[in-house]
């Protein structure tokens, strides 16, 4: 991809150590030579790290389980809109039913409109008696007309199952590719940091969808499986810098040159984590309720990941260093 | 202007062109007529309402029922065949046969040897032991491989009877059926069209003054609909009573035609079937018999001979894809294999506009949030990305409509995150170029070593994220798999246009003036 040289490029090229450099005007958020000791501080990250991996695992043991959507548990879910915003109790009283147990009514954020109400563990998928009886509930008690019935679904038992196996094995597998493609491409330590800090990304995320209260279903695995790419994405950012620098800088000690890579970086890595960021975010607010939780694990994810490919994956690099040839 | 440059610049035009013919079909409603191309870009269920629902086939289901069928069918024929006391019996995928009169063990074997091929004699060396005979496993392959594709074939033909504009019906994996139906908000009839067995008969075309017209039927007689010469529907006077039904016909295949004659469909009756059909056929010489599945006449070949071996042919002016189609309905009567309705998502109409509208919304809101900063961070640089970013929008959801992929909600969440990701390769140049400049170098210099170190982290960074989307694909369905595509479609586009593309305009700066300074 290089362009023809042009008749222009006949010019006698200057040499640059003897022009006056020119003074460059950027706009810039982080100013160049910027040394931030990131390397010094990764014990405190690393407690950090825990803390918040340790807190999302402690909330999804509390709650049980993450909130599985029926794509996962089977069952029934029916999507509702009423006019008027209306008492998440009112809708718990339309479904108290002989017919109906252990009904889950969740508001799906939009200014007390739109519910969510789910059946786990239904019959076979073939029965649509959940969701008639569900139906008649809310009918009975609000009248036809002053609701909008959105989405009704109904999933067997057996494609759960199935989605659990396959969730976890393409999580992993994306996880083991992209430690492998890393490991080919760089050395064996950077892919086992890079796959470290998707794990690092994927628990916490998982982690925050359980505290958020957020519905886990076959997006938020489609979201899990984006943050697992972009974390990898980020992370091979900044170990092309390090590998590049080790190169110019054959005597320096790898934390010196860790810490210059991911300072030279940094610019580049808030800024695009920062795009992302912005449109995840605009996702999540204005994308509505069917992708909410599938914007919030992008969101956190993306959040994480950013943070991993600083803090997590390069500490790892160095920890296997000093393992091979102890100072 | 050099030549590399040109031919850059050229290819863009010529990808832009292209794009704009695809894309018109989905913006300007209609397209003008002379339009070369005519299809929009194809709105997922969650985004035009309808009802989705997915059907597990039990083929091993299917295969213990043609077990089963076999065994009742060797009965018969050992009774018939006076071998004395003996039953037949299905256990697992087997036929034991138990023998009154173990003399005859040699008479069962050589008759199962003809008249069932697909059954073979499981050695024993004890002459008193039970018969054992086990299904072929290349027969239970042909099974396992046909059931899903009869099941497919049956489910649309009820289907198109519902009357949806654009059913979809596909097989997923090795034994899911998926249907989609647009529009349909109440899937009830669909289903019980779906599920319900279906029923084959054959009955005599009515001839003769009784018969009457197919405008007034004489009595006795009916209309049936079939399928006409040039893909309309022709009626057909046929007789009321049902001579035969389905049940007696074991199997049916193509045998490729001679010169003269185009294909033909062989069929086997079992031992009822074909003591039934031979006195049909023999009192009814030169008469029609239509096939009729479902009340639709799949086809009324005329009775040239008595048929009364078991075994008979029919023969037409049928290409192989008719005559495939015909030996199915003959084989399968009822659905090959019993269905189980597994998933039934169905989305109102309401939701899927409110999902567009705020899809469009996020993406209008998120992409202005960056092309601002872009612009403001990086000046000229920032307008260059920013045209990229455009450009690869553009042809994201062109290569959307080019290829017939379905767009769905999560797919236009993958646009929007295509805006926030793509940007990154411009950003990586960009800083580079700007370290570069603060190393003192000249901006072409600068420029040529941005793009060029650059590279390397775009390219890593992206075959990762690319494989991800890969994995994704592989490991979803339906709305998720629209979000896989656009990742990985979006993926190639900001490749071509955020560093093929902006490269062309760098290299036209540095090309056309002297140039001292460039902003970024």
């Amino acid at each position: 991809m290089k362009g023809g040289p042009g008749p222009m490029a006949t010019r006698p090229t200057t040499r640059t150590d003897k022009v006056p450099t020119i003074e460059h005007h950027f706009f810039e958020l982080i100013p160049p030579g910027l040394n931030i000791d990131f390397v010094g501080l990764r014990f405190k990250m690393l407690l950090v790290s825990w803390t918040l991996i340790l807190i999302g695992l402690v909330s999804i043991y509390l709650h049980g389980g993450l909130n599985y959507g029926i794509d996962f548990a089977g069952g029934t879910m029916v999507h509702v809109k009423f006019g008027a915003s209306t008492p998440i109790g009112d809708i718990r009283g339309a479904l108290s039913r002989p017919e109906l147990r252990e009904v889950v009514v969740q508001d799906v954020g939009q200014g007390g409109k739109e519910f969510q109400i789910r059946v786990l563990g239904a019959a076979e998928g073939g029965s649509t008696a959940i969701a008639d009886a569900i139906k008649t509930g809310l009918r009975d008690k609000f009248g036809e007309g002053t609701y909008d019935v959105l989405r009704v679904e109904t999933v067997g038992p057996k494609v759960g199952k199935d989605l659990w196996r396959d969730a976890t094995l393409a999580v992993l597998a994306a996880t083991l590719v992209m430690a492998t493609y890393i490991a080919l491409r760089f050395e064996l330590r950077f892919g086992i940091g890079a796959a470290v800090a998707l794990v690092h990304d994927v628990l916490i995320t998982l982690g925050a969808l359980s505290i958020a209260n957020m519905e886990f279903d076959l997006t938020t695995v489609a979201a899990l499986l984006t943050v697992v790419g972009y974390s990898v994405h980020d992370t091979v950012i900044v170990s092309d810098r390090i590998r590049e620098n080790m190169r110019k800088m054959r005597r320096e000690s790898l934390a010196t040159i860790m810490n210059l890579s991911i300072n030279e970086t940094l610019s580049r890595t808030l800024i695009t984590s920062g795009t992302a960021i912005l449109v995840t975010a605009a996702l999540f607010v204005l994308g509505g309720s069917v992708i909410h939780s599938f914007a919030f694990a992008l969101l956190v994810g993306f959040v994480v990941g950013t943070y991993s490919s600083i803090y997590v994956a390069s500490p790892i690099v160095l920890y296997l260093e000093g393992r091979k040839s102890p100072r | 202007m050099s030549r590399s440059v040109l031919y850059r610049v050229l290819l863009f035009v010529v990808l832009t062109a292209a794009t704009i013919v695809f894309l018109v079909p989905t913006f300007v409603r209609p397209a003008p007529a002379f339009w070369p191309w005519r299809q929009p870009v194809r709105l997922g269920l969650d985004l035009q309402g309808g009802t989705h629902l997915l059907y597990g086939v039990e083929i091993e289901q299917a295969i213990d029922n043609t077990v089963d069928r076999h065994a009742r069918d060797l009965e018969r024929e050992l009774h018939d065949a006076q071998i004395g006391a003996v039953t037949a019996e299905r256990e697992r995928r087997t036929v034991r046969i138990r023998l009154a009169n173990k003399e005859k063990r040699q008479e069962v074997v050589d008759l199962v040897k003809e008249r069932f091929p697909s059954l073979t004699v499981a050695s024993s060396q004890d002459a008193e032991a039970d018969l054992v005979l086990t299904l072929d496993q290349r027969e239970a392959q042909r099974i396992r491989d046909n059931v899903v594709d009869q099941a497919l074939k049956i489910i649309r033909n009820r289907i198109d009877q519902f009357g949806v504009s654009e059913p979809t019906v596909q097989a997923q994996g090795t034994d899911e059926i998926v249907v989609q139906l647009p529009g349909i908000q109440d899937p009830q009839r669909a289903k019980e069209l779906i599920g319900k067995t279906a029923l084959l008969e054959f009955k005599l075309v009515a001839t003769g003054p009784q018969a009457g017209t197919p405008e007034h039927p004489g009595p006795g007689a009916q209309v049936l609909y079939g399928k006409g010469d040039a893909g309309g529907r022709r009626a057909y006077l046929v007789e009321r009573r049902t001579l035969m039904t389905g049940d007696v016909l074991t199997d049916a295949s193509v045998r490729p035609g001679t010169a003269t004659e185009g294909m033909a469909v062989d069929f086997v009756l079992d031992a009822r079937g074909a003591k039934l059909f031979g006195e049909i056929s023999s009192a009814n010489v030169g008469r029609n018999l239509a096939i009729v599945l479902d009340n639709y006449v799949e086809s009324a070949p005329t009775i040239r001979e008595p048929i009364t071996g078991g075994r008979g042919q029919i023969t037409g002016r049928f290409d192989f894809a008719e005559a495939q189609d015909l030996a199915n309905v003959l084989r399968n009567g009822a659905l090959p294999a019993p269905l189980k309705l597994i998933e039934e998502r169905t989305v109102g109409p309401s939701l899927g506009q409110d999902s567009i509208r705020k899809g469009v919304l996020s993406f209008v809101v998120g992409s202005a949030l960056v092309v601002a900063f872009m612009l403001v961070y990086y000046r000229g640089g920032g307008v260059v990305a920013d045209a990229a970013l455009l450009l690869n929008v553009f042809f994201l959801v062109g290569a959307f409509a080019a290829f017939g992929f379905t767009l769905s909600l999560p797919g236009i969440a993958g646009i929007v995150l295509t805006i926030g990701m793509a940007v990154d390769a411009n950003v990586l140049i960009l800083e580079r170029i700007r370290e570069e400049l603060r190393l003192g170098k000249t901006p072409r210099a600068a420029i040529e070593t941005g793009y060029e170190r650059a590279w390397y982290a775009i390219r890593d960074s992206n075959v990762t994220t690319f494989c991800s989307g890969l994995i994704l694909f592989q490991f979803g369905t339906g709305p998720v798999r629209g979000f896989a595509v656009t990742l990985c479609l979006g993926i190639l586009t900001s490749l071509l246009t955020g560093v093929f593309g902006t490269r062309v305009v760098y290299d036209l700066l540095v090309s056309r003036r002297r140039l001292t300074t460039v902003s970024v």
